[in-house]
């Protein structure tokens, strides 16, 4: 071994390019493993969106549908609720006008659905994901006679109003979820595409 | 930029203070000193280590979509051939690195035949590398046995039933190591643990001991002389450079052109003309139908071409079972007194010769039907197989040598 | 060494019979063009019509058929989808399996992989080898599988042929069929000869690619894989040479 004349620039050069191709190549080998934890087509198959039918649902009733391994919650409301969901005091609800919550655009709206008969949720708690319960009825012994009638959460106490608005006061950060939907006809519902097929 | 690499070699002389990480640097890579002259045959001990690194990866990858479950193993391949992303990749991966494991390991163990790389003061090192073999072929039989087609089914079948030949314990120790009475969900259940995590443990470990053998008696190299015998003032071997940085530049080229067959294969052949990955192995496993066409994938073909060339199921598989294992004699068989072939005299080399070309016949032997022709060949080739081992204590002591140089040639 | 490398590789590849298996006839080659994609459409289709109803493919994707073979998602779900609605559904078959080995004797295999054990030209000359026999329950035998279990579902397309037998070879016994080479036809079919092997090479096709639908992709990756590490291998070596210049 002898140090005549050692050519350090070019041996950096090289080394360098050496180094940054590899790297490179090696960031490009690892997107397919990074990619594979993906949801499979097979998930996705499962995730697909799902048709409901709602022509024998009663109004005031709530029917529970599966969608991507959720429950999605289809309210049929009376004229009675929605007289009532109009006539509530906005400041006992942290986000009033969903601007904070996530909702398709069509339901950024008081009852937070694109018809207003109808509300469509995802039955998970914004606040640590249990699945609340439907108590319509307004009053009542548990939850007092302020209560107007709504979704009430039994893990954290967490309590929404009949569009899914969260209240005041509870641990939950935002209004239910509005998953994408749209009504392919008067009785039948398409949970997981919007209007126009996107998702 | 100054201070990046201030604090940077503030944090390596923390973590030194603590751990000895620039002795082992200095000891493994930038002062190990390795003979100047190796050649083509050096490059697969640094590919068997790309290898056992891809196969570990890939691994750790099918194993978060397969399944170890006779009803759902077959469908959960297909799975990740189609309904995983890049799962197809990642499988091909996994299959075409077993055979390139055992070809590279397979060149890696015939350099050592070639320059002697065995002989003393490297005995150990060559008993430690014999285990890792006999490791990688437990590993990759329990591994042929997950995709659950015919072929793995009836390879389990086959090879579990050697054990079956061992005089008075055979019947119950089969039953045990299937957990069942025939080859079953249990069985691969078993095997799926054994072949994820036990035995890579196992082969990682053994690679480990290897390495560090490999370290404390220094590498051979093609002339076969010991460089620590010529030191210079500064107590460097005269013939050695450091590893890193001129190993690892030349087997950087070396990794390189492996991943282009490597890719070659992945993509383009993975089945490799049945070779691979065989055409039965797409048909779900039957315990009930035995495929037309058995035979176990090509590198366990040579000593299956033993095993059926010996017309006694015992002897037959302790004929088996000593062609692998005659191996670990190989330092002590070995009388010569030059390690590399460059020295050794025409004895030696026509049974070298003699011995790949039976190893090679046995392989293809032992995937072609037994025909009274064949079986007779197979007999001749594990003669010459044998014979290779045991005349070995008198055909190297007699061979004439030729004079070994104190120093390497280039 | 070099000797001993070049005789590895040429037995190596001398003898790719590990997977052909014994068949006695010899198979003409199926010719199958997977980037003919209107080929596969076509293969597609005949598949749904008359294989789905007995065969699935269980492992397949009608979206991903979609997907690969440039069809829109309508278009699946009009022409290709008959046993679901779900265009992200698996090709499930129409009949129960335990219905199906009552009727055939053996349940009819799941066909996502049969291109890969069977290989395409096996399948090409099986789909072309069927003929009439009256001995048979199905009506039909079969050059390549001899007394399948799979009537000739193709009938209407290809016609019906019945094997000339000469004088004397009808005595050999169990090995004459695959001796026989000469047919002759008793009914004709809707297609000629040359349509009829188009059809099923369309069909053959569609299988290999369902066998594999990676295929379609797998090379033209593999090009640029191999491109990129032949580019990365100049850098490479002249590192090396740059660094080895020290070492005499």
């Amino acid at each position: 071994m002898s140090d005549n004349a050692v050519d350090v620039g070019r041996r950096r050069f090289l080394t360098g390019t050496t180094a940054v191709i590899g790297g490179l190549g090696a960031a490009t080998a690892s997107v397919p493993f990074i990619a594979s934890f993906q949801p499979s087509a097979k998930a996705k198959a499962i995730g697909a969106p799902v048709a409901v039918d709602i022509g024998k649902l009663e109004p005031g009733q709530r029917i529970t549908q599966k969608w991507r391994g959720q429950p999605v919650w289809i309210v049929r409301r009376t004229p009675a609720m929605l007289e009532a969901l109009k006539a509530e005091d906005e400041g006992n609800l942290r986000d009033p006008s969903s601007q904070e919550s996530d909702q398709p655009t069509f339901a950024v709206n008081p009852w937070r659905s694109s018809r207003e008969e109808y509300l469509i949720l995802v039955g998970l708690c914004t606040h640590l994901g249990c699945s609340p319960s439907f108590v319509p009825e307004p009053g009542g012994e548990t939850l007092g006679e302020s209560w107007i009638g709504g979704f009430f959460c039994p893990c954290h106490g967490s309590k929404f109003d009949l569009a899914g608005r969260v209240f005041k006061g509870v641990p939950a950060p935002k209004n239910l979820i509005v998953p994408p939907y749209r009504f392919e006809t008067d009785t039948r519902v398409i949970i997981g595409e919007n209007e126009g097929g996107a998702s | 930029m100054n201070v990046v690499v201030k604090q940077l070699t503030g944090l390596r002389d923390w973590v030194d203070d603590r751990f000895p990480l620039l002795q082992l640097w200095n000891d493994h890579m930038g002062r190990y000193y390795a003979p100047k002259n190796f050649n083509f045959w050096y490059y697969f001990g640094a590919l068997s280590i790309v290898v056992l690194a891809i196969q570990i990866v890939t691994g750790i990858w099918l194993t978060m979509n397969y399944k170890p479950d006779a009803e759902l193993a077959f469908a959960s391949v297909e799975y990740i051939m189609r309904d995983v992303e890049w799962g197809w990749l990642i499988r091909y991966m996994h299959s075409t690195g077993a055979s390139a494991f055992f070809i590279v390991v397979y060149l890696h163990m015939f350099r050592a035949l070639l320059y002697g790389s065995y002989q003393k003061p490297r005995e150990l090192l060559w008993v430690l590398g014999m285990f890792t073999y006999l490791a990688l072929m437990a590993e990759a039989f329990l591994g042929y046995l997950l995709p659950w087609g015919q072929m793995s089914f009836w390879g389990a079948q086959v090879i579990i039933s050697l054990f079956g030949a061992i005089p008075f314990i055979g019947d119950t120790l089969s039953l045990w190591i299937r957990g069942d009475f025939v080859v079953s969900d249990i069985t691969l259940n078993r095997f799926f643990s054994l072949h994820v995590i036990a035995v890579p443990l196992a082969i990682v470990g053994l690679v480990f001991l290897h390495i560090i053998a490999l370290h404390e008696v220094g590498s051979n190299n093609p002339d076969g002389v010991e460089i620590k015998k010529k030191k210079g003032e500064d107590g460097i071997p005269l013939d050695g450079i450091p590893f890193h940085p001129y190993y690892t530049v030349k087997d950087s080229v070396g990794v390189i052109v492996f991943l282009i067959f490597f890719a070659g294969v992945v993509f383009f052949a993975p089945e490799f003309g049945g070779w691979f990955l065989e055409a039965n192995n797409f048909v779900p496993a039957n315990s009930l139908v035995t495929p037309e066409h058995i035979v176990p994938v090509w590198y366990f073909t040579p000593f299956y071409a033993i095993l059926r060339a010996v017309p006694d199921k015992l002897i037959g598989v302790l004929l088996m079972g000593a062609a692998t294992n005659i191996l670990f004699l190989l330092p002590w068989l070995d009388r010569s007194p030059v390690k590399s072939i460059r020295y050794r005299g025409p004895i030696f080399k026509t049974a070298l010769t003699l011995f790949v070309i039976s190893f090679v016949s046995l392989g293809y032997l032992g995937t072609q039907n037994p025909t009274v022709l064949m079986t007779w060949m197979a007999r001749g080739f594990s003669v010459i197989y044998f014979g290779f081992f045991i005349l070995m204590p008198f055909y190297s002591k007699m061979d004439s040598t030729k004079p070994v140089p104190d120093r390497v040639t280039d | 060494m070099r000797r001993i490398i070049y005789f590895l590789l040429v037995t190596l590849w001398s003898c790719n019979a590990v997977s052909a298996g014994g068949h006695g006839v010899a198979l003409e080659a199926a010719n199958v063009d997977l980037a003919n994609k209107t080929s596969l459409q076509r293969g597609a289709g005949l598949f749904v019509n008359y294989c789905v109803s007995c065969h699935s493919a269980s492992f397949m994707r009608y979206n991903r058929i979609a997907d690969d073979l440039n069809l829109s998602e309508e278009a699946v779900q009009t022409n290709l989808m008959f046993t679901t609605d779900k265009i992200g559904d698996v090709m499930k078959v129409a009949m129960r399996p335990a219905d199906a080995e009552v009727w055939f004797g053996v349940a009819p295999p799941d066909l996502s992989v049969i291109a890969r054990s069977r290989g395409a030209d096996w399948l090409y000359n099986f789909l072309l080898g069927f003929y009439f026999d009256e001995s048979k329950p199905t009506g039909v035998n079969n050059r390549i599988f001899k007394d399948t279990a799979m009537p000739h579902v193709l009938w209407e397309l290809q016609g019906l042929k019945r094997p000339v037998i000469s004088h004397g070879e009808e005595s050999s016994g169990h090995g004459a069929v695959a001796e026989v080479t000469q047919f002759e036809t008793v009914i004709p079919g809707k297609l000629d000869e040359g349509e009829y092997k188009q059809a099923v090479r369309d069909i053959v096709g569609f299988l290999v690619y369902v066998g594999e639908p990676a295929k379609l992709v797998r090379y033209r990756i593999g090009f640029w894989v191999i491109t990129f590490l032949l580019v990365l291998l100049v850098p490479a070596y002249l590192m090396k040479r740059e660094y080895w210049k020290d070492v005499h």
